[in-house]
C-alpha cells in the first residue's frame, strides 16, 4: 500500500517538473521575440483566463469539457495496451449523431438531449468497435485502422451533413442548429459562472471519468482489461477471453470519444459541424491530455483543465502582438519531458535511497 | 492512353512522398525506435525548405534551387529527429509520447517563425521546378509519357531512395546490424554491436527522410505552404504497417494509396469514371476503405520489429 502512493506522487512531480520546463521554454521564446512584451506576455498566459473572473474560469471548464473525454478515451486504451489514435474520427461521427437527433427527432421534448447524447454514444463506440475488431479478428494494428477510420469518419459526416438538407446550413457551410431540446440543460453552472459557456456537460465528464476509474481499479472487468494490455498470451492462459477484451476496450474508448463530440454539439453555444476536409483537432488534444495526466482518470481530468486553462489564456496574447501557437509549444514542451518521467523517477528513487542508507549508517554508528 | 499516363503522372506526385517517409520510419522502426513523429518531422522539413524557396525565390529558380532545398529539408528533418532520439534512446522515455511532443511542436512552430518572418502564416512559392519531358527519354513511347513527362526530379530521387534503401537494409553490415538491434538489441549487443549508436543511426535516417517527404509532398500539390502535410505522416505510418517494414512492400503499399488518391482527387476529368455518377465524397473515402479492406486480408501474418518500442536496457536480460 505504501509502495503504491510512493509511484503515485513521483508520476505528479514528473509531470510539474515538466510543466515547469515547458514553462520556462515559453518564456524563453518570448523573451528571444519581443524582450519588452515577453514578461507581461507571459503573465498573460499564466492568468488570462482569469481576467474575467468566474466568466474566465467558467469558460475554461467548457473547452476543458471536450479534450478531457477525448484524453479519456486515448489513456483508457492506453491502460488496456492499444493506441487509439482514432478519437478524431470516433470524436467527429459521435457529433454528428448527437446534431443528427438534436435537429430531426424534435418531439422527444424533456428526455430530448438525453437521446442525443445517447445517439453520439452508439456512433463513437461503433466508430471504436471497428478497429477493435479488426484487430482482435484479423490482426490488423489498430494503429493504422484507427487512421483509416478517422478520414472515412470525418469524409462520411460531411458527406450526410452536406447531402441531407435539413442538417445543411447552406450559407455557412455547416450543420444546422439544433433544437434548444436537445441543448444540455445547465444544471446551474450559468449561476456559479454568470456569462460563461459551461454546462452540465462538465458535470457529465466528471461522472464519466469517475466511471472509468472504477471500472478499471474496481472491477474484475477492468482487471482483465488491464491484463490484456499487460500480456496478451499470458491472459489469454489464465482464461480470459482476449478477443473480447480488445473488442470492448476499443469500443468503450470510441464511446467515451463520441460522448465528447455530442458535448461539445449539444452545448448550444453557437458550436455546428463544420463541413472542412480537416480531422477534428480534439481527437489530437486528447493524446496530449492523456500523456500529461500519465493515463490516470483523475490526472486526465487535471490536465485537461490545465491545457484548456493554458488555451484560454493564449487567447489574450494577441494583445502583446504575439501568435496563440506559443501555446501549442508550451505545451508540446510539456509533453515531451514528461515522457522523461522514468528518469525523473529513478532519480527520485535514488535519492531515497540514498538517504535511507545515510540513516542506516547513521543508526549504525549510534549503536 | 492519355488518361491512364495522367493517372499514373498524379499518382506519382501522391506515392512518391508516402513512400520516402515510409522507408524513413523504415529505418527508425527497424533498429526498434517506433517514430509516430514523422508527420512532425515532415511538417519541419517542408517549412525551412519551403521558407528558402520563398527567400531565395527571384533570386534563384529551377533544378538547382529545388536541389539546394532537398538538403536543406534533409537536414531539418535530421537535426528534428534527433529530440526524438535523444529521448528514446537515451532517456529511456515512452517513443509514442515524445513523437506526439514533436508532431505537436512543429506546426506551431512553423507558424510562429512564419508569422514572426513574414507577418503572416503561409509561405508562398513559385513553382519553377516542374520538368515536361525529360531530354531524350521522355520521347521513348509509352514509358517516355509514363516516366519522364510532367514529372519532378523529386520522383527520381524518390526511386534512387528506394534502390538504396533495398541495398542498404539486406546487403550491407550496416542493415544487418539494424535488423538485429530491432528484434533482439541484447543479443545484438552481445555479438559487439554498440545499440545506442545504430538506433541514433535509424532515427536520424527516418529524421532525413521525413523531411525530404514533407518538402517532396508540398511542391507538387501546392503553391504555398500553411504549417500542415496534411496528416501524410501518420498516412505514411499506414503505409509502413501496410507495408510490413519491407522496402519493396512500401513501394506497393504506397502505389496502392496513390493511386487510390490520384483518382479521388482528379476523377471529374476523366470522362468515364465522372459518367459513373459516384458522389465525390465516395471517391475520397475510397482510399482509406480500400486500405482497410487490403489490411483485413494482408495482416494475419503481421509482424512487426520484435523489440520495436522497447527502450533498449543493457542490464536487461
Amino acid at each position: 500500500m505504501k509502495n503504491k502512493k510512493q509511484i503515485d506522487f513521483s508520476g505528479a512531480l514528473s509531470s510539474i517538473f515538466a510543466i515547469l520546463i515547458g514553462l520556462l521554454v515559453g518564456l524563453i521564446v518570448l523573451l528571444l521575440c519581443n524582450s519588452k512584451q515577453a514578461v507581461p506576455g507571459f503573465m498573460m498566459i499564466l492568468t488570462g483566463s482569469l481576467t474575467h473572473g468566474l466568466k474566465g474560469i467558467g469558460q475554461v471548464f467548457y473547452y476543458a469539457t471536450p479534450i478531457i473525454l477525448t484524453g479519456l478515451s486515448v489513456g483508457f486504451a492506453f491502460k488496456t495496451g492499444l493506441f487509439n489514435i482514432g478519437a478524431s474520427g470516433q470524436f467527429i461521427v459521435g457529433g454528428f449523431g448527437a446534431v443528427f437527433v438534436g435537429i430531426m427527432c424534435k418531439n422527444l421534448g424533456g428526455v430530448h438531449w438525453i437521446v442525443a447524447l445517447a445517439a453520439s454514444v452508439v456512433f463513437g463506440a461503433v466508430w471504436g468497435f471497428v478497429p477493435g475488431f479488426l484487430k482482435a479478428h484479423f490482426n490488423v494494428n489498430e494503429v493504422i485502422a484507427s487512421i483509416m477510420m478517422n478520414y472515412i469518419g470525418m469524409y462520411a459526416v460531411n458527406w450526410t451533413v452536406k447531402g441531407y438538407k435539413p442538417l445543411f446550413n447552406n450559407l455557412r457551410n455547416e450543420s444546422n442548429t439544433v433544437a434548444v431540446t436537445a441543448q444540455i440543460p445547465k444544471m446551474g453552472f450559468d449561476k456559479i459562472f454568470p456569462g460563461s459557456s459551461v454546462n452540465g456537460g462538465f458535470l457529465i465528464a466528471i461522472v464519466v471519468i469517475i466511471l472509468i476509474y472504477l471500472l478499471l481499479n474496481k472491477t474484475t472487468f477492468g482487471y482483465e482489461l488491464k491484463a490484456v494490455g499487460f500480456n496478451k498470451d499470458a491472459s489469454k492462459y489464465a482464461g480470459i477471453n482476449e478477443k473480447k477484451s480488445i473488442i470492448l476496450s476499443m469500443t468503450i474508448a470510441g464511446a467515451i470519444s463520441g460522448l465528447a463530440g455530442g458535448l461539445l454539439y449539444l452545448a448550444g453555444t453557437g458550436k455546428h459541424i463544420e463541413i472542412v476536409d480537416t480531422l477534428a483537432s480534439e481527437g489530437f488534444s486528447g493524446i496530449s491530455v492523456a500523456l500529461l495526466g500519465v493515463c490516470h482518470p483523475i490526472g486526465i481530468l487535471f490536465a485537461g483543465i490545465f491545457i484548456a486553462y493554458l488555451t484560454a489564456g493564449g487567447f489574450y496574447l494577441q494583445l502583446f502582438e504575439f501568435s496563440t501557437e506559443i501555446i501549442d509549444i508550451i505545451i508540446a514542451v510539456i509533453i515531451y519531458f514528461s515522457a522523461f518521467a522514468l528518469i525523473v523517477k529513478t532519480m527520485i528513487a535514488k535519492t531515497r535511497q540514498r538517504k535511507e542508507i545515510k540513516k542506516e549508517q547513521e543508526g549504525g554508528k549510534k549503536a | 492512353m492519355n488518361v491512364i499516363y495522367f493517372i499514373f503522372q498524379q499518382t506519382m506526385f501522391f506515392s512518391i512522398p508516402l513512400m520516402i517517409v515510409a522507408l524513413g520510419g523504415m529505418f527508425s522502426e527497424r533498429s526498434g525506435i517506433i517514430n509516430i513523429a514523422l508527420e512532425g518531422i515532415m511538417t519541419m522539413g517542408a517549412f525551412t525548405s519551403i521558407l528558402f524557396l520563398n527567400l531565395t525565390g527571384g533570386k534563384m529558380s529551377g533544378q538547382s534551387q529545388l536541389l539546394l532545398a532537398i538538403v536543406i529539408s534533409m537536414v531539418t528533418g535530421g537535426v528534428f529527429s534527433l529530440f526524438h532520439a535523444y529521448a528514446a534512446i537515451n532517456m529511456k522515455a515512452d517513443q509514442t509520447i515524445s513523437g506526439t511532443a514533436l508532431n505537436m511542436f512543429a506546426p506551431a512552430f512553423a507558424i510562429f517563425v512564419a508569422r514572426i518572418i513574414q507577418g503572416v502564416q503561409q509561405i508562398q512559392f513559385t513553382n519553377t521546378f516542374r520538368i515536361d519531358s525529360v531530354p531524350v527519354l521522355g520521347s521513348i513511347p509509352v514509358i517516355g509519357p509514363l516516366f519522364f513527362k510532367n514529372t519532378y526530379i523529386t520522383t527520381f530521387i524518390g526511386v534512387g531512395i528506394l534502390i538504396i534503401s533495398t541495398i542498404v537494409l539486406y546487403r550491407t553490415k550496416f542493415g544487418l546490424r539494424l535488423r538485429a538491434c530491432g528484434e533482439h538489441p541484447q543479443a545484438a549487443d552481445a555479438a559487439g554491436i554498440n545499440v545506442y549508436h545504430m538506433q541514433y543511426a535509424g532515427v536520424i535516417i527516418s529524421g532525413m527522410l521525413g523531411g525530404l517527404g514533407g518538402l517532396v509532398f508540398v511542391v507538387p500539390t501546392s503553391t504555398n505552404f500553411n504549417a500542415t502535410v496534411s496528416g501524410y505522416g501518420f498516412l505514411a505510418l499506414a503505409v509502413l504497417i501496410f507495408g510490413q517494414w519491407k522496402p519493396v512492400k512500401i513501394m506497393w503499399a504506397s502505389l496502392f494509396f496513390g493511386l487510390t488518391k490520384a483518382i479521388a482527387a482528379s476523377y471529374s476529368g476523366i470522362a468515364f469514371l465522372s459518367n459513373l455518377g459516384i458522389p465525390s465524397y465516395l471517391f475520397k473515402m475510397i482510399p482509406y476503405i480500400a486500405t482497410l479492406v487490403v489490411l483485413i486480408f494482408t495482416s494475419r501474418n503481421s509482424q512487426a520489429p520484435r523489440a520495436e518500442g522497447i527502450p533498449y536496457d543493457k542490464g536487461a536480460r
